[in-house]
């Protein structure tokens, strides 16, 4: 049952990874996907600057319409990630983020693990409201266009699956590498080294799209509950989660990814996991 | 939280969802989102 559930989820995220990735051989020429897909937003973060993408990445999608000349908010995006939202809450997170299923391969990796302080959370709030929703708004250039200021600064996923892959199999990307590109590679690198030391980092500290999904996660219909007269508060469960989540107490946390590692290792089988 | 109350969230929720793409689809989102991501974005990745 303990290995049943987290195969399970492995091979769903495997599968999502594919399914968000499948055009593998455009990383031999660099171009891009341009079919139809492309309308539709992925639900976890997939940078579509990525040669492989199919789908299009709902915070670049975001930023590109509230950015624009025509519009100042996206309803069609948000309104994609609200219906994500409402069924899976942050399972998106859990199960289908090609980049959160990267961040777990790379924390397997041996190297000193570490806890974040509490505040680092927030940080993904400030990401989401005012990098991502209230910058490409408010900064714009002469003609009314804002910036995509969160994959322009910041994305780490935008540098490698984009930026460093299209680097590499077309040089002729190469002088355009500058001051901003440091810039990113430095906090990539950051990234990785976070990825490294803190389960799902990325998640924890910078997704603006998990912050978003946070939302949902008292009202989605995938949950998780805690029978109360079942746990015996051994703290099995807090101790596991890899987002430092007290699944006992509040089993509808924010910062819940739905991994279901607790309900795993509830030894009195207190927590479940499911349509609620 | 009640079920009641959850389950009024939950229609509610994806009746605005279902509106809000619809919407966004009607007044011409769709190119937008297409344009960006067939391209690619530079400034994105870094680049430019």
């Amino acid at each position: 049952m303990k290995t049943g559930f987290s195969v399970k989820r492995k091979i769903i995220q495997f599968i999502a990874f594919v399914l968000s990735n499948p055009f593998v051989g455009n990383f031999r020429t660099g171009r891009l996907y341009k079919g139809p897909w492309k309308y539709f937003c992925n639900p976890g973060i997939n940078c579509y600057s990525c040669p492989a993408a199919g789908l299009s990445c709902p915070i670049g999608s975001l930023q590109a319409v509230n950015g624009s000349i025509d519009f100042r908010w996206s309803f069609y995006v948000v309104g994609t990630i609200c219906a994500f939202g409402i069924l899976l809450g942050r399972a998106v997170c859990g199960f289908l983020c090609p980049f959160g299923l990267i961040q777990e391969l790379i924390y397997k990796i041996p190297f000193p693990k570490r806890k974040l302080p509490r505040w680092a959370r927030y940080i993904k709030y400030a990401m989401l409201f005012i990098v991502v929703l209230t910058l490409p708004v408010i900064i714009t250039n002469a003609a009314g266009m804002g910036d995509p200021f969160f994959c322009k600064y910041i994305c780490p996923a935008g540098t490698i699956e984009g930026g460093l892959a299209l680097l590499l199999v077309r040089p002729e990307l190469r002088p355009m590498v500058g001051s901003r590109f440091a810039l990113k590679i430095a906090i990539a690198v950051l990234t990785v080294i976070g990825c490294l030391t803190v389960a799902r980092f990325f998640c924890k500290v910078l997704c603006p799209l998990g912050a978003f999904y946070g939302f949902f996660n008292k009202v989605s219909l995938v949950r998780l509950s805690t029978d109360e007269s079942a746990c015996t508060s051994c703290g099995a469960c807090a101790k596991i989660c890899p987002m430092d989540v007290d699944p006992s107490k509040d089993p509808n946390s924010m910062e819940c990814i739905r991994c279901g590692k607790c309900v795993s290792a509830c030894g009195a089988k207190a927590i479940r996991f499911g349509k609620q | 939280m009640n079920r009641r109350k959850l389950l009024a969230i939950r229609i509610l929720t994806a009746a605005a969802a279902a509106g809000m793409i619809a919407y966004g689809i009607f007044r011409g989102e769709l190119s937008l989102v297409l344009n960006k991501a067939i391209n690619v974005c530079f400034e994105c990745i870094g680049l430019g």
